[in-house]
């Protein structure tokens, strides 16, 4: 147990030093992009002593190191500034928007994880035949429509004509549990048509992967239920790359979903990025590219640690 | 079937529908005659201010870097927000005049250089305070000192002095200019508890709604202000809400669902479609708005008139307003006016589309080899189109044009107003001299064309000091015809606001000032059962 632990802890530690220099690359980035936070700012109705006027005011002029390690500080002590735009604390903006991102994320991922790994066994199940078949092709469709197409199908359909669900997902504080749920259920309902496919059919191959090997051919040979060898013999020999396409998943499910917080009119995270890039308000997007950034180191790192845990042979390094 | 009456019926209202037709469609749905009046009197009365309700309007332009402080407006939303809780001085009016709101009368010294405005009695903000000559002073200082990073610095920069005299503020000009009360009218100038010196985000004003919800680039939500001092003409709702979905089909959606009751820049390719849908009327508006081509007319090769003339005459600009606005617009004549602004000079030939005359003038110019024009997403809906519909008319008078296509993300700051030929867009001002001053003087920050004529700049100064009407108009018509002939600007069209609106919503009036009824949307309208 306790070489268990050492590379669980070997782990951790990649993934915090991997954090570290994913934020001298994000601060990086942001030095290089075109254009200045003034001139953003301001727009096209900037006078020459507004610029000069915001520029002074926002400090411009210091150099780049000791605006990084200033920064880095900040972040370690949970203080991540102020939006340079419109004055706000990022902390508190952001945590809200955060908040709706995960639960979003959330209920997606409750319906899309076990519908998408229960979908994967049966069509192992019934390789070759016509469920199989039909779940095959249906996911195969939705694989290949854009997030952007299913979303707009399901607001045509779901919210103009049949009026059952709201298309606009906007969330506010003072909402119910179950209000929430309703506002989010349309996008929710495309993200999960969006990385069901992905999850189910890697599910259904790594299944079918380890179905290829000796030891289940003595457990048919034993005569076992073809459920019983899937659930007991191949599911969990299985596990390591399931949950790794399952954390792709996840993670996508956090920083990917741009596209469908703008249609749906969501404010979570994307959003809430994309306005503050276009505005060169370096601050926000820095806090928001280390947050994406953790969210996917983290959810790798817990990938791994699933497949280290159920995997004895990696525990025993040759 | 009562929801489609009910439409039918309010269309009677609006003269759209006749009588008879909705007295045979309400017989063919089973209505008796009796019930069927009894029905179109309900709606009739509709048609006078109701109040209560909630008005929900989902619109583009609002960003999550929003702030409530008047001097940052810029986009769509906050401009609208702040119109519904703030008051201003002055207001111009649907039809162009100007209102008196905190100013009850106002009038200038004979030589236009010193304007006195009578605050009125009994206006009250939000926390409370009641509105002080003082508080109006505080608040053209704050949008007029030059440390202030306020949209309208630049139009405040006229005032020399200022001095609160008991309920009159008093307004010393540096030089005479007959327009001032308009250029007060910017949307910027909202007036604020102490000129917003200390809180300019507080977002509290003397408006008919007060704010309660601020979401930066997700909604903003208001409610009526129990003091306010105008509640007969304005605040019907009790609640107004604005959303910002800047994504056309999910704005579309949320109206056709009935998410929200107005939705603002509707695409003019989607506008057929939008008309289909029932209980919704397009609203189109023609406004001050125009959509450009600007040549710096200091740089080679556009310091040469000859071939700035051929550019302009190469151009066709009936195809534009087909093509890129779909007729929601109308053509223009390369100088930044048109008949929306009092004192238009209307008698000047409008420019056409003359391939040989370009040839001819291209020619002259002496110039050979592609022009790079440079355009974007950002300059205007459907710049880039607009921009290679420009190649096509061009290459007709053997003129060749290199359409470059640039990233939106930059443009104002990388292109626009550095480049020396590119699409852009202005959104228009209250009267020429303040569009004339902004874009058009030597000393204008954004003169963006390069134009440079000190006869020009001495004529504007003197119109702007001319309180005689017929003579301010012939020096405006001097002027139009300078730009026209000289300048830098190629103007295809003006395009109009185009808006969505529930049948559910009353009070819809014509302003194209700007977009959504100039931004009183949400305060002059009314919700209707």
């Amino acid at each position: 147990m306790g070489l268990l632990l050492r590379l669980v802890l070997q782990r951790v530690a990649m993934g915090l030093l991997l954090l570290l220099a994913v934020s001298v690359m994000i601060f990086a980035a942001t030095q290089i992009l075109p254009g200045d936070v003034a001139q953003a700012i301001l727009g096209q109705s900037a006078t020459p002593e507004a610029l000069a006027n915001k520029r002074a005011e926002l400090g411009l002029d210091q150099p780049a190191v000791t605006r990084y390690f200033a920064w880095l500080g900040g972040m370690l002590h949970g203080d991540l500034g102020t939006a340079l735009s419109n004055g706000q604390d990022i902390a508190t903006s952001l945590g809200k928007r955060l908040g709706n991102t995960l639960f979003l994320a959330g209920v997606a991922a409750v319906i899309a994880v076990p519908l998408a790994i229960l979908l994967g066994l049966v069509s192992v199940r019934y390789r070759g035949r016509w469920p199989d078949k039909l779940i095959s092709g249906l996911s195969l469709a939705s694989i290949s429509l854009p997030e952007f197409f299913i979303g707009y199908v399901l607001i045509f359909f779901v919210g103009v004509q049949l009026r059952w669900l709201p298309s606009v997902a906007t969330v506010y504080d003072s909402m119910s549990f179950l209000d929430r749920l309703e506002t989010v259920a349309m996008p929710a309902l495309t993200l999960t048509l969006v990385v069901l496919a992905h999850m189910m059919r890697m599910t259904r191959a790594a299944i079918l992967n380890v179905m290829q090997s000796a030891y289940i051919e003595t457990a048919e040979l034993k005569g076992l239920r073809a459920f019983t060898i899937i659930r007991k013999h191949a599911f969990p020999n299985a596990i390591a790359p399931i949950v790794n396409v399952v954390m792709i998943n996840l993670a996508y499910l956090v920083v990917g979903v741009v596209v469908v917080e703008v249609i749906f009119v969501y404010p979570g995270m994307g959003q809430y990025l994309v306005d503050h890039v276009s505005k060169r308000d370096v601050p926000v997007v820095q806090a928001c590219g280390l947050i994406f950034a953790a969210v996917y180191i983290l959810l790798n790192m817990v990938a791994d640690v699933v497949a280290i845990i159920s995997n004895p042979r990696l525990r025993h390094p040759k | 079937m009562t929801n489609e009456l009910e439409h039918l019926g309010r269309q009677v209202v609006r003269g759209g529908v006749s009588r008879r037709h909705f007295m045979g469609r309400a017989a063919a749905l089973g209505l008796t005659a009796s019930s069927a009046g009894t029905l179109l009197a309900s709606v009739a009365r509709a048609a006078d201010p109701v109040t209560g309700g909630l008005i929900k309007a989902g619109m583009v332009g609002g960003e999550s870097t929003n702030s409530l402080d008047p001097a940052t407006f810029l986009s769509q939303v906050p401009f609208v927000f702040g119109q519904t809780w703030g008051e201003k001085i002055v207001e111009v009016g649907p039809t162009g005049a100007l209102e008196p709101r905190i100013a009850e009368e106002w009038g200038a010294s004979s030589d236009a250089k010193t304007w006195t405005f009578k605050i009125r009695d009994g206006v009250e903000f939000h926390n409370g305070k009641t509105v002080t000559a003082q508080d109006v002073f505080d608040t053209l200082d704050r949008h007029s000192n030059e440390k202030s990073e306020s949209g309208a610095l630049g139009i405040m920069r006229g005032i020399d002095t200022m001095q609160v005299n008991g309920k009159e503020l008093v307004i010393s000009l540096k030089e005479a200019n007959a327009d001032l009360p308009y250029l007060l009218a910017d949307y910027h100038l909202i007036i604020q508890p102490g000129g917003g010196k200390d809180a300019p985000d507080a977002g509290i004003s003397a408006g008919a709604y007060k704010v309660t919800v601020n979401e930066p680039g997700v909604r903003h939500g208001a409610e009526k202000f129990a003091n306010f001092w105008d509640a007969g003409n304005r605040g019907f709702a009790d609640q107004v809400e604005i959303t910002v979905i800047n994504d056309a089909t999910a704005r579309t959606a949320a109206l056709q669902s009935g998410q929200v009751h107005m939705i603002n820049n509707v695409e003019p390719k989607i506008v057929d479609l939008i008309k289909r849908v029932p209980g919704v009327t397009v609203k189109n508006t023609a406004g001050r708005g125009h959509y450009v081509f600007i040549m710096h007319c200091d740089t080679a090769p556009f310091d040469n008139n000859d071939l700035r003339m051929a550019l302009k005459l190469a151009i066709n600009r009936e195809d534009m307003v087909d093509k890129i606005l779909r007729g929601y617009g109308t053509v223009g004549n390369d100088f930044p006016i048109n008949s929306a602004y009092p004192l238009f000079p209307a008698d000047i030939e409008q420019r056409a589309y003359d391939p040989e005359e370009a040839a001819h003038y291209y020619k002259k110019s002496g110039h050979s080899g592609p022009i790079v024009l440079q355009t974007s997403d950002v300059a205007f809906p459907g710049a880039v189109d607009a921009a290679q519909l420009f190649q096509q008319h061009a290459s007709a008078a053997g003129i060749t044009i290199d359409v470059k296509r640039e990233p939106g993300d930059g443009y104002w700051s990388e292109v626009w107003n550095k480049q020396p030929f590119c699409a852009s867009y202005w959104g228009g001002r209250p009267v020429q001299d303040q569009m004339y001053s902004t874009a058009y003087i030597s000393s204008a920050d954004w003169n963006d064309t390069r134009f440079k004529r000190p006869e020009f700049d001495a004529l504007i100064t003197k119109a702007k000091a001319e309180l005689d009407e017929a003579k301010r108009k012939s020096m405006y018509h001097d002027a139009a015809l300078m730009v026209r002939n000289e300048g830098g600007l190629i103007l295809p069209m003006f395009n109009d606001w185009i808006e969505a609106v529930s049948d559910r919503i009353g009070g819809w009036e014509e302003d194209g000032a700007q977009t959504m009824m100039n931004g009183y949307a949400l305060s002059k309208t009314w919700l209707m059962g």
